[in-house]
C-alpha cells in the first residue's frame, strides 16, 4: 500500500505511461480515421463515434459481464454511425465535413441518451496486461499495467500500414483516395471501396471509445471522451497518414495529456489552461514546419477534401 | 430514399404557383429542406414512440416553445442571433471553396478583443465604447481566420484542420487570460474578466427579451449576401471557388481576395463574440465557448452558403434549440433528446442536398 | 418560417385538442424550478441537487419541475422565464454558480414576485434585486471532518486533492481538508492537482495516478464527478474520500468517508416557507441561508472498512463539536503556504464570516498554487 515518492522520475514515469494509457484511444481513432481519408473522406463525427464506442462498450460489459462483448458492442456500434456517414457522404453534393459535424450531433446524442441508465453502474473492466512484475517499484508496476486494445491498436497500425503497402485492397483503398476517376476506370468500385474503408475506421474508433470506458479512466461518463474524438483528424494530418506514424503520434498526445497533471504533482503549476493545449499547438506548428506550397504534403491522398 | 422522394412531390404540387417564369429552381430549394425536416420529423416521432411518448403532443410541445407565441418566438430569434453571425464564419469561405470551421475560436478572439476594447476605452458615450468594442471585436475574429487564410495561401496548411485547431487554442488563451492577466478579483467562483459597465452594454429590442444582436446578425447577412451575390467582389470570390487555376490565370488576385474574404468572415463570428459580451454576459468568461460556433457551421452548410437562406436556417435551429427545454419539462425526457432531434433534421437536410436537380419538376422548362 | 406558420398549426392544434397536454398550472401547489448546468446523473454536484428536487417533492404539494445540461448562457434566462411563464414556477433553484451574473439578476427585475434562490452566490443588499436569494451548505465541514480521518489513514503523510478550478468554493474545501488532516497528523501535506475543468475524466484520472505515483496514499476531490477519481484510487489500492454524494459502492475497500450535500433538507425548508406566504422581497425568507453539519445542509458518509476506531474517535469528536457549533476550522494563528499570515493568533474565522466565501490562499502544507 505504501508508495515511496520516486520525484522527477515519478514524472518521466507518469508521462510514459501516461502516453501508453492515454494514447490509446487516439491510436485507435486516428487509424480509422487514416483508412477512412486514405479512402478520400475525412470523417468529423468520429467524436460521436468515440462516444457511442464508450457507452456500448460499457453498457454491453455491464449487461452481460463480459468487457470483451462490450468491446465487440463497441466496434458494432461505431460501425453502424459509419455505415450512416459512409452513405451520407456517397450522395452527390453531400460535403464530408459537414455530415461529420451532423453525425457528431446524432452520434453524442443517441450516446447520452441510450447512456443515462449506465452512468451509475459499475461495469466489468477490461483485464490489464501486467508486464511489471520483475520490478519492485509499484509505481513501475502500476505503469506497466497495459489495455489489451493497445497491443490491439499496435499490431492494426503494422497490419494497416502492410495492408497499404502491400495488399490489392489496400491499393485498391489508395487509389479511390488519391484519383477516383483513375480508379474507376481501373474497374474498382469507388462507393464500395469507401464505404468498407469508413465503416471499419468507425469500428476501429468505436473500439477506442470501448479503451476510455472499460480500461482508463474506466467509467462512462458524458465527458468521456472531451474532443479526443475531433483530436484524431489533426493527429493523422500529424502522423502524414501513416499508420506506424498515428502510433508514435498517438503516443505523444497521450503524453503530453499527462504532461500537466504530472508536473503540478512535483509542484511546478503555472499555465495548465495553454499546457491543456500543448497537442493542438503542437499539430498546428508541425503542419505550419512541413507544409509548402511548393509540394502538397507526403501521403495526403490526392481527393481529399474535394467534392469528387 | 424513396422516403424523402414521396415526402417531397405532393408537397410540391400543392405549393406550386402557375405564372412565375424562374420558379421552379426556386421552389426546389424551399421544397427539399422542408420535405427533410418532415422527413426528420418523422422519424424523431418515431423515436418519441420507441419512448412511450405521443410525437404528436411532442410536436405541438416543440411547436409551442418555438414559434407558438410572440414570447416564444423571441427565444427562438435570441438563439438565432449567434448562429446567423457565426455561420458566415463557414459560408463566405466556402464560396472560395475554402471549408472553414473556426467559428468558435473566431467567436472566442472577437469577444475577448471586444472586452479588452470595452474595458480600454473609458469615454462616457455608451455609443463610441459599443463602436470599439465591435470594431475590435470584428479585428479580433477577423484577424483570427485571417491566420488560417494565410496559413492556407502561403503555407498551405489544410484550412479545415488548422481552423478546427485554433478553436482548441482560442479556448486555452481564453481560460488563461480570465483566470491570469484579464481576471477581476471579484469574480469569485467564475473566473472571468473586469465587467463592461452596465450602461455601455448594447440594449434589448424595446420591451422584448431579444437583444440587439439579432439586428447585427440579419444586416450582416443581408450585408454578407448582397456582397457575394451582387458585387464584383463576391463575382470574383465565386470564380475562385469555381476554379483557382483559372481564377490566377484570368489575373485575379487570388491571395489578396482569399484573405479579405477570411477577414470578413472571421469578423462576423467576431461580432457574434462581441455580441456575446456586450448583449448577454457583461464580461468575458468561458461561457462565450458555448458551441455557437460548431452550430453555425451546420446552419452555414445547410443554407448553401448564402446570407439571405442562413438567416431562415437560423431561425429554425433556434427554435429547435428553444424546445428542448420544453422535451424534458413536460415530457421527462432526457437533455440529451434535444441532440437527437438537431442531428436527425441536419442529417435529413444533408441528404436532401443529393437530390438538387433529380426531380423533373423542378428543371427550368425552355433554358 | 411561412412553413411552420401554415401548416403546423393544423397538427399542433388537432394534437392539443386531442390530448389536452397544454402546460399544466397546479393552482393550490407550489412550483419549484430546477436548473442544472450539466446531465442530472453525474454522480456529483447536479445530482446531489435532483435527488434533492426529488426530496422536496414527496411533499404532495410540491411540484419539481427539472430542467438539465442548461448552458450559462442566455440559455438559462430562457430557461427560467419559460419555468415561471408555462410551468407556473413560483421559486426557482438555478444550481450553478455561473446563472447568478447576469442571468438570475436581469430575469429576477422582470419577475419581482418569483423568488430567485441561488445556489453559492452572494447576495448584496440594495445591489442586486430584492427577490433574489442564496444558499449553501458548509460543506467544509464535512470535508474537515473526512481530513482527520485521512490524516489517520495516510502512511506517507502525502495526502492528494484533485480540483478543478482555484476558486474560493474550491480553496476553502482544500483548506478544510488540511487543516483536518494536520489536526491529528502535523505532517501531513496535501498536495494539489488543478485540471482546469469542472468535468474531465481522462484529466482527472491522470491527475489521481501522478499524484499516486508521488506517494499520495489518500486522496480526495472537488471536481462535479468524483466517480473516475474514486475508482483509480481503489485501483491502485490507495485511501480516498468521497465528494458531493456517498462513492462507497465506487471504492468498497479504500473508501474511508465523504462529504456529502442534503439538499433535499434546504429545498424543503424554502418551499415551506413560499406555501406560508413568505418572501425574500418582504424579508420574510431571509436573503443568505448557510448551514453546515448542525444544520442538516450537509453530512459526512459512514465510515468505510478501512477506518480505524482511533480516527472514528477523532472525526466524531470533531463532529460533535460541529453539532454543537463551537468548532472553528479557520482559527489563528494561520500562514498561508507562502509564509504569509492569514490570522494572526488569537482570531478566528466562524464559518459564517463572509471572508471565507472570498479566500484566495492556501494554508501552510499544502503544496500548489492559486495563480495558474
Amino acid at each position: 500500500m505504501i508508495t515511496e515518492s520516486i520525484g522527477g522520475w515519478g514524472v518521466v514515469i507518469g508521462i510514459l505511461a501516461g502516453a501508453v494509457r492515454g494514447g490509446t484511444p487516439f491510436l485507435l481513432v486516428s487509424l480509422g480515421e487514416c483508412l477512412t481519408e486514405k479512402s478520400g473522406k475525412i470523417n468529423l463525427g468520429l467524436e460521436g463515434v468515440l462516444l457511442i464506442g464508450a457507452m456500448s462498450a460499457y453498457a454491453v460489459s455491464y449487461q452481460t459481464g463480459s468487457p470483451w462483448v462490450g468491446v465487440a458492442a463497441a466496434g458494432i456500434a461505431g460501425a453502424i454511425l459509419g455505415a450512416i456517414h459512409a452513405f451520407l457522404v456517397s450522395r452527390p453534393k453531400v460535403n464530408d465535413i459537414a455530415a461529420g459535424i451532423a453525425m457528431l450531433i446524432f452520434g453524442s446524442g443517441c450516446a447520452f441518451f441510450l447512456g443515462k441508465p449506465y452512468i451509475q453502474p459499475s461495469a466489468p473492466q477490461l483485464p490489464a496486461i501486467a508486464l511489471g512484475g520483475w520490478s519492485s517499484i509499484p509505481q513501475v508496476e502500476a505503469a506497466l499495467k497495459i489495455s489489451p486494445l493497445f497491443f490491439f491498436g499496435v499490431a492494426a497500425a503494422f497490419l494497416l500500414q502492410a495492408f497499404f503497402r502491400s495488399t490489392r485492397w489496400g491499393m485498391q483503398v489508395r487509389a479511390v483516395g488519391d484519383s477516383p476517376a483513375a480508379a474507376q476506370a481501373l474497374g474498382i468500385s469507388v462507393p464500395r471501396t469507401r464505404f468498407a474503408a469508413i465503416v471499419t475506421g468507425s469500428a476501429l474508433g468505436g473500439m477506442g471509445g470501448a479503451h476510455l470506458s472499460l480500461f482508463y479512466p474506466g467509467a462512462w461518463t458524458e465527458a468521456i471522451s472531451s474532443g479526443q474524438g475531433l483530436m484524431a483528424v489533426a493527429l493523422v494530418i500529424f502522423a502524414r497518414w501513416n499508420p506506424v506514424k498515428c502510433l508514435w503520434a498517438s503516443l505523444l498526445f497521450g503524453g503530453a495529456q499527462a504532461v500537466g497533471p504530472s508536473l503540478q504533482a512535483v509542484g511546478i503549476s503555472t499555465g495548465y489552461y495553454l499546457w491543456n493545449a500543448s497537442p493542438y499547438i503542437l499539430t498546428l506548428g508541425v503542419m505550419i514546419l512541413t507544409c509548402s506550397p511548393k509540394r502538397t504534403l507526403i501521403g495526403a491522398p490526392g481527393a481529399l477534401g474535394s467534392s469528387s | 430514399m424513396s422516403a424523402v422522394a414521396t415526402a417531397h412531390d405532393p408537397a410540391a404540387t400543392r405549393g406550386a404557383p402557375r405564372t412565375a417564369v424562374r420558379w421552379r429552381p426556386a421552389l426546389e430549394a424551399v421544397v427539399l429542406p422542408v420535405g427533410a425536416v418532415l422527413v426528420a420529423l418523422i422519424l424523431f416521432g418515431a423515436f418519441c414512440l420507441t419512448q412511450g411518448r405521443n410525437p404528436l403532443a411532442v410536436f405541438a410541445a416543440i411547436y409551442q416553445a418555438a414559434f407558438g407565441s410572440g414570447y416564444s418566438f423571441q427565444n427562438t430569434l435570441v438563439r438565432a442571433a449567434p448562429l446567423m453571425l457565426t455561420a458566415l464564419c463557414t459560408a463566405l469561405p466556402a464560396r472560395l471553396g475554402l471549408v472553414i470551421i473556426g467559428n468558435e475560436g473566431a467567436l472566442v478572439a472577437g469577444g475577448v478583443a471586444a472586452t479588452a476594447a470595452g474595458l480600454l476605452v473609458s469615454t462616457t458615450s455608451p455609443l463610441v465604447v459599443i463602436s470599439c468594442m465591435l470594431l475590435a471585436g470584428m479585428i479580433g475574429g477577423g484577424l483570427w481566420i485571417t491566420l488560417v487564410g494565410f496559413l492556407f495561401y502561403f503555407r498551405s496548411v489544410n484550412e479545415t484542420i488548422s481552423s478546427l485547431l485554433l478553436n482548441y487554442i482560442a479556448i486555452a488563451v481564453l481560460n488563461h487570460l480570465v483566470n491570469g492577466p484579464m481576471r477581476d478579483p471579484s469574480s469569485l467562483n467564475k473566473p472571468s474578466s473586469f465587467p463592461i459597465p452596465e450602461d455601455k452594454m448594447l440594449p434589448l429590442l424595446g420591451s422584448t427579451n431579444v437583444h440587439f444582436g439579432l439586428i447585427f446578425g440579419i444586416i450582416v447577412c443581408l450585408l454578407a449576401w448582397g456582397l457575394m451575390e451582387h458585387t464584383t467582389f463576391g463575382f470574383k470570390v465565386r470564380m475562385i471557388g469555381g476554379n483557382i487555376r483559372a481564377a490566377r490565370l484570368a489575373g485575379l488576385p487570388v491571395t489578396r481576395l482569399g484573405l479579405i474574404t477570411c477577414f470578413l468572415a472571421g469578423a462576423a463570428a467576431g461580432i457574434a463574440g462581441m455580441v456575446e459580451v456586450a448583449a448577454v454576459q457583461g464580461r468575458a468568461n468561458e461561457s462565450l465557448a458555448a458551441g455557437y460556433g460548431y452550430a453555425g457551421i451546420l446552419v452555414a452548410f445547410v443554407a448553401r452558403h448564402r446570407g439571405l437562406p442562413i438567416i431562415l436556417v437560423a431561425t429554425l435551429l433556434g427554435g429547435i434549440l428553444a424546445s428542448g427545454g420544453i422535451l424534458q419539462r413536460q415530457f421527462q425526457l432526457p437533455d440529451a433528446t434535444i441532440l437527437v432531434f438537431q442531428g436527425l433534421v441536419f442529417l435529413v437536410i444533408l441528404l436532401s442536398e443529393s437530390l438538387y436537380g433529380k426531380f423533373k419538376f423542378f428543371k427550368e422548362t425552355g433554358a | 418560417m411561412k412553413f411552420f406558420s401554415r401548416t403546423f398549426p393544423l397538427i399542433a392544434t388537432l394534437a392539443t385538442a386531442t390530448l389536452c397536454s397544454g402546460p399544466t398550472r397546479a393552482a393550490d401547489k407550489v412550483v419549484a424550478g430546477f436548473i442544472y448546468v450539466g446531465p442530472k446523473d453525474d454522480y456529483g454536484y447536479n445530482q446531489a441537487h435532483s435527488e434533492g428536487c426529488r426530496g422536496v417533492q414527496k411533499l404532495s404539494w410540491v411540484k419539481g419541475v427539472e430542467e438539465a445540461s442548461v448552458p450559462e448562457t442566455t440559455a438559462v434566462q430562457e430557461t427560467m422565464r419559460n419555468m415561471i411563464n408555462l410551468d407556473g414556477a413560483s421559486v426557482l433553484f438555478p444550481t450553478s454558480f455561473g446563472y447568478f451574473d447576469p442571468h438570475i439578476l436581469k430575469v429576477a427585475k422582470q419577475y419581482p414576485k418569483v423568488q430567485f434562490v441561488h445556489c453559492g452566490g452572494l447576495y448584496t443588499e440594495g445591489k442586486h434585486p430584492a427577490n433574489v436569494g442564496s444558499y449553501f451548505g458548509y460543506i467544509d465541514e464535512a470535508v474537515y471532518v473526512a481530513g482527520i480521518v485521512a490524516g489517520h489513514a495516510t502512511k506517507s503523510g502525502k495526502l492528494g486533492f484533485i480540483a478543478a478550478k482555484p476558486i474560493p468554493q474550491v480553496l476553502r474545501n482544500i483548506n478544510a481538508f488540511a487543516l483536518g488532516a494536520q489536526s491529528v497528523n502535523p505532517k501531513a501535506t496535501v498536495q494539489v492537482i488543478f485540471t482546469g475543468e469542472w468535468s474531465m475524466p481522462v484529466k482527472e484520472a491522470e491527475a489521481a495516478t501522478s499524484l499516486i505515483n508521488q506517494g499520495v496514499d489518500a486522496l480526495t476531490c472537488h471536481v462535479d464527478s468524483p466517480k473516475v477519481i474514486l475508482e483509480t484510487a481503489e485501483r491502485r489500492g490507495i485511501f480516498v474520500t468521497g465528494y458531493h454524494a456517498n462513492g462507497a459502492k465506487l471504492a468498497p475497500k479504500g473508501y474511508l468517508t465523504g462529504a456529502e450535500w442534503n439538499w433535499s433538507k434546504v429545498y424543503t425548508d424554502y418551499a415551506e416557507a413560499v406555501k406560508a406566504g413568505k418572501s425574500l422581497a418582504a424579508g420574510t425568507i431571509p436573503h443568505l441561508v448557510r448551514g453546515g453539519i448542525k444544520e442538516g445542509f450537509v453530512k459526512v458518509s459512514d465510515y468505510g472498512p478501512a477506518v480505524t476506531d482511533a480516527a472514528k474517535a477523532d472525526a466524531e469528536a470533531a463532529k460533535a463539536k460541529f453539532l454543537a457549533g463551537t468548532m472553528v476550522i479557520f482559527k489563528g494563528p494561520l500562514k498561508d503556504n507562502t509564509g504569509k499570515e492569514i490570522l494572526p493568533e488569537g482570531k478566528d474565522l466562524a464559518q459564517q464570516a463572509l471572508e471565507l466565501e472570498s479566500m484566495g490562499w492556501l494554508v501552510a502544507g499544502v503544496i500548489g498554487s492559486t495563480k495558474n
